[in-house]
């Protein structure tokens, strides 16, 4: 979101190598540099749109203009369990079995 | 460092503590779904499209939550403001969806402040509604997370509603850092937003923590430390993680900002990841979900049906003692309040029991039960004060019917006392009790009458022993003086 301030700058290599490790995934130098340039040309976009006087509108965090959506603290019936498990790779005492991970949650 | 003591090594450092308090709303319901939040169920019994994440299913907030997550703003003074919920991005498997649903820089309460039971004021920066994460276990070699081969997951915790409350670094020792938590705790449990119970998770603190030299107005580099289950391990891990910043810097080296791991059996704090290696969690709008934004009409109703909290509890029975209580009484107020007998405590009263009796019968016997204390049937709290107060059953006696009341989870205090062989001797059993024993001790009985005061704890032994120990002291003790007045008299 940030990325589309006025006066930042624009969208680099190192970005792009940033958010690939965030999102886990393995890129080649080649597909590095085709995301950098496509994804520059998406934020060059949100820049067009950063660049309008809107200055008289509230911000808004979503598109329709609706508030305290809720519903009543009731249960309701949860999934099949053995269902559930059985569509996971890997299942160890009625859990999902997952790799060695390092550290505690962020 | 070795060469100065520890006071003086302490005079020349201030810690500086901030904490951040996770608590688990008792609603029916998770935060956004329909499935149970239960505490010990069996493994992923209590999932359902929107908290496993898959894709299409819609987020719905639950209307309890927020009300819990109101009352907690509200007890901390907080200003309950228009929010916004946010996605917090990262990998890893306590949550299926690899985010979380948290409100980040729109919470729903901020700027508010606890008051510690001195009167020191803590500023609470927020207070904000979010979901918990699933529960995992690491399986391993040694269980420890390092060294674990994989791990399981147990997603019926994911999406229990939370609410994180985060405090100015405010407090300046461990002692006030567990005044705080247990006042907290104190708090959320008279709100109704929790049960409080740091053993089971439903209440987490992590500690920020950092030191500088006394009398400067800037703050160190802090290190987070995780894993605090009690507010015994909470006031440890400062301790030891103060020392060990003030130990690192007066070797010479630098801080380094890191969240750690407290390890309660080893006594230390353990590094888990530095912050160069932190998550940049990419927060933003979560768009499944609108603004929420409270109206002034249901923040009243919040605010008008908050009950009274610890302090205000604490203040009543206080006043009710006379308002000047001792410090034995300070403590025991405490306690009761801490613990949830104070209601116990206040019908005995209101039943006619004193205050000082109930309040000690609370804070020690009552309290020392447990989980049973707070079945006790008021009751039969109050009748058996009752029968202690008025001479009926010792003191002796009343502390052990409390014990079968207690453990047997209620009953009639007079039955039990009868059952156990409690009953009070009739007036004439006393007198021809007495009347013997004076009569077998004439030598001692003289003495007595001549003033010697020490004699009186044998003519007491020597009724007990006659009368298997149902005789009641306090009564012996008033014939024995009533009798040496006569013979004075004389
Ligand atoms: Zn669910």
């Amino acid at each position: 979101m940030s990325d589309a301030d006025p006066g930042r700058a624009p969208l680099g290599r190192d970005d792009v190598v940033h958010v690939a490790h965030l999102a886990r995934l393995e890129l080649s130098d080649e597909e590095v540099e085709l995301f950098t340039a496509q994804l520059r040309t998406v934020l060059d976009h949100a820049a067009d749109v950063a660049a309008l006087d809107l200055s008289h509108l509230e911000p808004s965090s979503h598109p329709i203009a609706l508030q305290n959506v809720m519903r009543a603290d009731e249960p309701r019936p949860s999934l099949e369990r053995d269902e559930v498990l059985g569509a996971a790779p890997a299942v160890e005492d009625h859990r999902f079995r997952v790799p060695r991970i390092g550290g505690e949650a962020p | 460092m070795t060469d100065r003591s520890d006071s003086e090594r302490d005079a020349e450092w201030e810690m500086v503590v901030g904490l951040e308090v996770h608590c688990e709303l008792a609603t029916a319901t998770k935060l956004f779904c329909g499935c149970r939040n239960a505490f010990g169920d069996e493994p992923n019994v209590n999932i359902c499209p929107v908290c496993l994440g898959l894709p299409g299913a819609l987020p719905v907030l639950n209307e309890q939550a927020v009300e819990l997550a109101m009352r907690i703003g509200a007890a901390l003074h907080c200003e309950i403001r228009p929010s916004v919920f946010a996605r917090k991005n990262y990998f890893y498997p306590d949550q299926a969806k690899d985010y979380q649903i948290s409100q980040y820089d729109l919470p729903l309460n901020a700027d508010g402040w606890l008051e510690l039971p001195d009167g020191t004021r803590i500023g609470v920066t927020r207070a904000h509604m979010e979901e918990d994460t699933g529960k995992l276990s690491h399986v391993g070699a040694s269980g420890r997370i390092n060294a674990a081969e994989h791990a399981l997951v147990d997603y019926n915790r994911s999406g229990v509603p939370l609410v994180e409350i985060v405090s100015e670094p405010d407090m300046r020792s461990a002692a006030q850092a567990r005044a705080y938590a247990s006042e907290l705790r104190g708090i959320l449990v008279a709100t109704g937003a929790s049960d409080g119970r740091m053993e089971e998770g439903s209440m987490r603190v992590d500690a920020n923590v950092s030191v500088r030299p006394a009398g400067s107005d800037r703050f160190g580099t802090r290190c987070e430390v995780k894993n605090l289950n009690s507010l015994r391990s909470l006031g440890r891990a400062i301790e030891f993680e103060a020392a060990r910043q003030i130990g690192v810097i007066e070797g010479g080296g630098t801080v380094e900002q890191q969240t750690r791991h407290w390890d309660e059996s080893a006594g230390r704090t353990e590094p888990l990841r530095s912050k160069e290696e932190a998550n940049d969690y990419r927060y933003f709008p979560e768009p499944d979900l609108v603004p929420l934004a409270p109206d002034p009409a249901w923040q009243e109703r919040v605010h008008a049906g908050l009950g009274p909290m610890p302090a205000d509890r604490r203040a009543a029975l206080s006043e009710a003692l006379g308002g000047s209580p001792s410090t034995a009484e300070t403590d025991q107020i405490r306690a009761v309040v801490d613990l949830g007998l104070d209601g116990l405590i206040a019908a005995a009263v209101d039943a006619g029991a004193p205050v000082a009796l109930a309040l000690a019968r609370a804070a020690n016997e009552v309290a020392a039960g447990g989980e049973a204390a707070l079945d006790l049937d008021p009751a039969a709290f109050s009748e058996l004060l009752a029968l202690e107060a008025g001479g009926r059953l010792s003191a002796t006696q009343s502390k052990a019917v409390l014990g079968a009341l207690l453990e047997r989870g209620g009953g009639d205090p007079a039955a039990l006392a009868a059952e156990m062989g409690f009953e009070a001797l009739g007036a004439d059993t006393l007198g021809a009790v007495l009347d013997q024993v004076i009569g077998e001790n004439a030598d001692a009985w003289a003495r007595f009458v001549d003033g010697d005061d020490k004699v009186q704890g044998f003519f007491t032994g020597q009724v007990m022993k006659a009368t298997s120990g149902k005789a009641n002291g306090r009564e012996v003790a008033a014939e024995l003086h009533r009798r040496r007045q006569a013979a004075s008299a004389t």
